[in-house]
């Protein structure tokens, strides 16, 4: 590896050369560089992004020095952005990095073009008015966009994208494609190769736990009118049969087929969240599809004819107990059917794309393939706009949250954070910005909060008179460490979607430090 | 001194909650220009590594109104750090973590110091980790942890009626990462569960079986181990394999490639070889910039009461979505670590070497080589020679005299045990009540009684 490679090698395991590729393909607008945007880029240039421009038309303050480590004593009074910019830069010359010194807000109001160049922006410390404006200028240029906002002790972060779809959601635990409900003949003639009753000792405790299931399985099918066990009692019994087959106690791989007997009782065919994206609307495709769901038509197609109800076979086997050549002879068995789903599969995409009118070698080759072997882990998300979450958030939502120990910190905060931008409209300051004035303040906010509540519909609810004090006592203020949090997450969130790999937050995330019982609302 | 003094602006947001009084606060909150000013002058933090989480954790607290900070790391800069380590460059590659990453923040942040210490944590006296109002623990070693709790609960004093006495407890906040999880925690002894307390949140690393990588290899990982574990040994004797050494990685994989080639397993890489044999854990700028966040607020909050506190563990998993959960998890009455300590009961007669001795055979101890430490008296030393020399004498003396002949006291005790078949070294805490000892002991019996 040479050397720019080398110092992303911890992260390419995360996201490999296609999810590195994709973050060096990303341009990225940073609006407001406060501790909140700069905590939040830092993470985006260290892991190498393509190129990123900074947009902020403020001059650094002596109190900018408490909170943001992307200033320093020598830029007081100097452009924020561009002091950021600079320090930003030092950390990886493989950034392109560009300034702008001029107030998001406005760019907003009077050059909402100017963002069609991005892949992805980064929204910080906006309030709600340009929130709304900028969202629907972004959704109309297709732009991904991440709204993030520190203040005092609590925040949020907002991905608004109308459409993500990801083919590798890499998910923590899935259960393995093995088929051993559903072998097809290939599978079923290796099986029947191998004798369980083999008399060599050594043999017979290295048959892998999938051929010992196979074989169990269908021992078990033909006994019993050739269904497979599904009531609790039967699954007792199909587990006792497998263990009268050991002749030792120490027979690791019959121990493993007994733990891994639930994948011969698990369902046939593919799964409901499977299914449903199979039946979106978008799965009926025409000539502006994306390359997506050109291939989730054709997984439709594949399930319902070659697949006879299965999804392609992912084509891996996991570690088990075996002699090798029994393994490698397995593995290269779940290789070759799905290496045959894939042809078909491709063939199918090709079509499509032909009967559209399309370039039918438009979708490469490992496109493809990546797809069937992720097929049963698709994932489609799609976000409400934020001028719909405003004017006309879920009320029962709201409410049934409220009255949830656990979320009703979180949702006190979110409407107060909606809340202090009305106040701030109303009073041209923010709650407790400044000393003295309090308690009027306190009760301006109050009162704000509560006609909030009633224009959303949600009359009768009150919120905890401490939770209004506190979010008075934060006046506005935006603390590196908070910034910090946020900003990491906000970065998380933007490498999920630009590499789209794993899956990002569905709603919004809101903080709440003060006893870290943070929640995703819904809304 | 006026010099030192910071203009007020400068901590214009962190002062909101400083200054002002608060309704969700923790009990002692005393709000104010004291409080803040106190806080730079007089607290100390040490931060022990300075990897991905010390330099997110040495840049938050600097920014956090804390100006007095330590950080200790015995690990040079590499190639491999640069991804999230953000503040060392190219350059810095070969240096000391610790040095760089203090240099860098003061640099930044004026009128914040910090000491950098380039050193093993064990290498530092034990008094070195009494000076911190708290250690921050920026860590990826269990082990480094279990010394740090032990160290740290070691402080921990218990009143007569095994009240701890919050004086001497030593807070830690804890975090650790893996990819797009993570955790924070905060440790306070005698309070919330220490490292020890909750030990099963950290399974052993499940290692592959001997025969399987010696008879039937099946993937690439098998052979990457086979050629590090077991012929790595049989071809170069006595010479230890050394991860570090390019050669011998080298060695390793070019070996592994000939047992997957014999055996037909596809998947050697290079980049593969490295992770098994250094069990690399993924590691990104974002989940650790999180983690250390969450570690330095709670910081904060423990030092200056001006929030609740973090009770006691928070979990993040960034994946699939996004997740965050706080547990309460409960102390471990029992635990060795941060519980009362172990009673002992012995004569007055008994002699520094019988009771050294006598560690070795105690069921809940079988600590070897132990060296005995009471208060801030070595009573015994193992090594260095020099020192062993020096304690020598102690050891035919009977133990109650060297401890000032008080009828019951804390003595630390420092050695090899047996744990989970494995030698660790341990430090272990233990309430010694001589019997009979002024008739004092008897007399608490009756009143116990
Ligand atoms: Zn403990």
């Amino acid at each position: 590896m040479s050397e720019p490679k080398t110092k992303y090698d911890r992260q390419l395991r995360i996201w490999g050369e296609l999810g590195q590729a994709a973050l060096e393909d990303a341009s990225i607008c940073l609006l407001n560089c406060g501790p909140t945007g700069s905590e939040a880029l830092k993470n985006l240039v260290l892991g190498g992004v393509g190129s990123f421009t900074i947009v902020d038309g403020s001059k650094v303050e002596i109190g900018d020095l408490g909170n943001n480590f992307m200033v320093d004593d020598t830029s007081v009074g100097q452009s924020k952005a561009k002091s950021a910019c600079a320090f930003l830069q030092e950390l990886n010359d493989a950034v392109k990095a560009k300034f702008i010194e001029e107030n998001p807000v406005t760019l907003i109001n009077k050059n909402p073009s100017f963002f069609s160049q991005f892949t992805l922006v980064i929204a910080t410390q906006l309030v709600e008015d340009s929130m709304v404006k900028l969202d629907r200028i972004c959704r109309e240029a297709n732009v991904k966009l991440v709204f993030v906002r520190s203040y005092g002790l609590a925040g949020f972060v907002r991905v608004s994208v109308k459409e993500h779809t990801i083919i590798d959601s890499k998910p923590d635990h899935f259960l393995d494609d093995l088929r051993l409900n559903n072998p097809w003949p290939e599978l079923r003639s290796f099986v029947e190769t191998i004798d369980l009753n083999v008399s060599d000792p050594v043999a017979h405790k290295h048959i892998p736990y999938v051929v010992i299931l196979v074989k169990m399985a269908d021992e078990w099918a033909q006994s019993h009118s050739c269904n497979l066990p599904s009531t609790r009692e039967e699954k007792r019994e199909f587990k006792d049969l497998v263990k009268s087959k050991m002749i030792s106690m120490d027979e690791d791989n019959y121990k493993e087929a007994m733990e891994a007997a639930f994948k011969v009782f698990a369902p046939r065919g593919i799964s409901s969240e499977v299914q449903q994206i199979s039946n979106d609307s978008c799965a009926e495709v025409s000539s502006n599809s994306s390359d997506f769901w050109v291939m989730v038509a054709a997984l439709k197609e594949f399930v319902s004819n070659e697949g006879d109800g299965e999804a392609p076979l992912e084509g891996s086997i996991p570690d088990m107990t075996s002699s090798t050549e029994l393994y490698i002879n397995l593995q290269k068995i779940y290789q070759a059917k799905a290496e045959a789903d894939f042809l078909v599969m491709e063939e199918r995409v090709r079509y499509i794309l032909k009967k559209m009118g399309r370039d039918p070698s438009s979708i490469s080759k490992p496109t493809i393939k990546s797809f069937c072997k992720n097929a049963r882990k698709l994932k489609v998300c799609r976000y409400r706009m934020v001028e719909d979450e405003f004017s006309n958030p879920s009320v029962t939502e709201i409410q049934k949250c409220l009255a949830d120990e656990d979320y009703s910190g979180a949702v006190g905060f979110y409407i107060l954070l909606r809340a202090v931008d009305r106040f701030a409209a109303n009073y041209n300051k923010f709650p407790g910005q400044f000393d003295g004035g309090m308690d009027e303040d306190i009760s301006r906010l109050k009162t704000t909060a509560l006609s909030l509540l009633t224009d959303l519909g949600c009359n009768g609810t009150v919120l905890p008179d401490d939770l209004i004090n506190e979010m008075c006592r934060f006046g506005a203020s935006e603390l590196h460490v908070v910034a910090a949090f946020i900003g990491g997450i906000a970065s998380q969130e933007v490498i999920k979607l630009v590499t789209k790999q794993f899956v990002p937050m569905l709603g919004t995330y809101i903080f709440n430090g003060i006893d870290h019982k943070s929640q995703l609302l819904t809304l | 001194m006026a010099d030192l003094d910071v203009p007020q602006s400068k901590s214009r947001d962190l002062d909101k909650l400083l200054l002002r009084p608060g309704n969700l606060v923790g009990p002692d909150f005393d709000p104010g220009t004291e409080l803040r000013d106190d806080m730079r002058e007089y607290v100390r933090i040490l931060v022990v590594g300075a990897g991905g989480l010390g330099c997110e954790l040495l840049k938050d607290l600097a920014l956090s109104g804390f100006s007095n900070l330590d950080v200790i790391d015995m690990d040079r800069i590499e190639v491999t750090n640069l991804n999230r380590q953000f503040l060392f460059r190219l350059e810095d590659v070969g240096k000391p973590k610790a040095e760089v990453a203090a240099k860098r923040v003061m640099e930044r942040v004026s009128g914040v110091k910090i000491v950098p210490h380039f050193s093993r944590i064990e290498d530092k006296e034990i008094e070195f980790y009494n000076d911190f109002s708290i250690i921050a623990l920026g860590l990826d070693s269990i082990e480094a942890r279990r010394y740090i709790n032990g160290v740290a609960c070691g402080f921990l004093e218990y009143d007569e009626d095994d009240t701890p006495r919050r004086e001497t407890m030593k807070p830690m906040v804890d975090g650790g990462t893996e990819g797009f999880k993570g955790h924070a925690r905060v440790i306070v002894p005698g309070v919330t569960p220490c490292f020890e307390c909750t030990i099963w949140l950290f399974p052993p690393q499940v290692k592959f079986p001997l025969c399987t990588l010696a008879e039937t290899p099946r993937n690439a990982a098998h052979c990457i181990e086979y050629a590090h574990l077991i012929k790595w040994p049989e071809v170069h004797g006595g010479k230890s394999f050394d991860p570090d050494e390019p050669e011998h990685m080298k060695w390793v994989y070019d070996e592994a490639i000939k047992r997957a080639e014999l055996f037909g397993i596809p998947g050697v890489t290079y980049s593969l070889t490295q992770g098994v044999v250094k069990n690399i854990i993924p590691a990104i700028a974002s989940t650790n910039a999180i983690i250390s966040a969450a570690c330095t607020l709670e910081t904060l909050k423990i030092v200056s009461g001006c929030s609740k506190t973090l009770a006691n563990y928070l979990t993040y998993n960034g994946g699939e979505g996004l997740h965050t959960k706080v547990t309460e998890f409960v102390r471990d009455k029992e635990c060795l670590v941060c519980g009362p300590g172990i009673l002992i009961e012995l004569d007055t007669s008994i002699t520094l070497q019988k009771f050294i001795e006598m560690l070795e055979e105690h069921p809940k101890l079988l600590l070897s080589k132990a060296s005995v430490k009471h208060g801030k008296n070595s009573l015994y030393m193992q090594a260095p020679p020099v020192l062993e020399e020096m304690h020598r004498p102690n050891l035919s003396k009977p133990l109650y005299d060297l401890m000032g002949r008080v009828q019951k006291d804390t003595i630390h005790v420092f050695g090899t045990a047996l744990k989970n078949e494995e030698k660790q070294s341990s430090l272990t805490k233990l309430r010694v009540v001589f019997k009979g000892a002024d008739g004092v002991a008897d007399m608490d019996t009756a009143i116990g009684a």
